[in-house]
């Protein structure tokens, strides 16, 4: 087998693994009423999770950003949080000034070399 | 989910809706985050194919990436599925708390199936702050014109990232890594509905614990303790204040 094929292979199984999930849900959700209980705990269910995907993400990530300092990510955050809510709810705001925050924090430590 | 709607928008009116919605902040923030993508990923060894592909056919950022590292460390295939199954497992709490509300006069249920491949987090959030102010099948129309709309940005982010890797400055190229989690996190902080506002906070405190007590099931019992813990303490307030 060849490296490209063998790779292939590999993105066809991560593609499986992932529909493997969403196509199941279809069935399931067809027992699902949109106005009832269940759906309201499987929404709250879906939020909690996602909020603790991203709070993972900020806290604890993967790859390149585990190299920053973990202050710098929580100081862009609270930045970001803070923007958004005295500004109207604006998400550009909210979301420049806190990848700003992050990107000048970056660079100071850039420049004192590692 | 019958509540009249305030304006009743055509099929045609919901889906420049979604468009319009898709080329705003998302577009903005997936250009950010699928550029860093599609760097990892020719950094890796995959080839603009793969890449591509995965984009397309995984269509979940932290799938793609454990995809992209398992590759590059020459991972087996059964380590891959179980590892990428579990990273994207949130697909289905997500779907099951999204499809009912795209479901209402569906003539041919089969379309779910789609529905529930373009679903991203992106796609999920916006649709649950627009859906209840349009009727079902408008919220189809929206929904698929989002979806569509950032899949293509993000296949354009995939191959811009690949282009440009390695000429991005290293402080630059981390910070757009975190765009798309900053963006998410204000994303959901509007919410104002007591049960889900409940949820977030429990699930922000949660994440990075159940992460280090069990990285491969964090994630899951993250949703599960502290979805549950905030639709019961609404509950119980409910409860409560009929009591008083």
């Amino acid at each position: 087998m060849t490296p490209d094929f063998d790779a292939w292979i590999l993105l066809l199984a991560a593609i499986s693994a992932t529909y493997l999930w969403r196509g199941l849900a279809v069935p399931l959700s067809l027992r699902i009423d949109g106005d009832g209980r269940a759906f309201e705990w499987m929404t709250c269910v879906t939020y909690a999770l996602l909020a603790g995907l991203i709070s993972r993400m900020i806290v604890l990530p993967y790859g390149e950003l585990a190299t920053t300092p973990v202050s710098y990510r929580i100081v862009a955050t609270v930045v970001a949080l803070a923007a958004y809510f005295t500004g109207r709810r604006n998400l550009l705001l909210g979301v420049g000034l806190g990848t700003l925050t992050f990107l000048s924090l970056n660079l100071t430590l850039y420049d004192q070399g590692p | 989910m019958n509540v009249a709607p305030h304006d009743s928008p055509s099929a045609a009116q919901a889906a420049r809706r979604g468009i319009r919605d898709a080329l705003g902040m998302p577009m903005v923030v997936l250009l950010a985050s699928m550029t860093a993508f599609g760097s990892l990923a020719r950094e890796s060894g995959l080839s603009l194919e793969l890449a591509l592909a995965s984009t397309l056919g995984v269509w979940a950022l932290p799938g793609q990436i454990v995809f992209v590292e398992l590759y590059a460390s020459g991972g087996e295939v059964v380590a891959l599925i179980l590892a990428v199954s579990l990273a994207n497992a949130r697909f289905l709490p997500m779907a099951m708390s999204l499809l009912p509300m795209l479901r209402e006069g569906l003539a041919r249920s089969g379309w779910l199936y789609l529905y529930a491949h373009l679903m991203s987090a992106q796609s999920w959030a916006y649709c649950r702050r627009v859906f209840p102010r349009l009727p079902a099948d408008a919220r189809r129309s929206y929904f698929m014109a989002f979806a569509i709309c950032i899949l293509i940005i993000s296949l354009g982010g995939t191959a811009l990232g690949y282009v440009l890797t390695g000429t991005l400055p290293r402080p630059l190229a981390l910070s757009l890594v975190l765009v798309n989690p900053l963006f998410m996190l204000l994303l959901l902080a509007d919410s104002r509905n007591r049960p889900v506002v409940l949820a977030l906070i429990a699930g922000v405190a949660l994440g990075p614990a159940m992460h280090l007590f069990t990285p491969n099931w964090g994630l899951l019992l993250t949703g599960i303790v502290a979805g549950s813990a905030g639709f019961l303490a609404d509950r119980v307030l409910i409860v409560r204040r009929k009591a008083s």
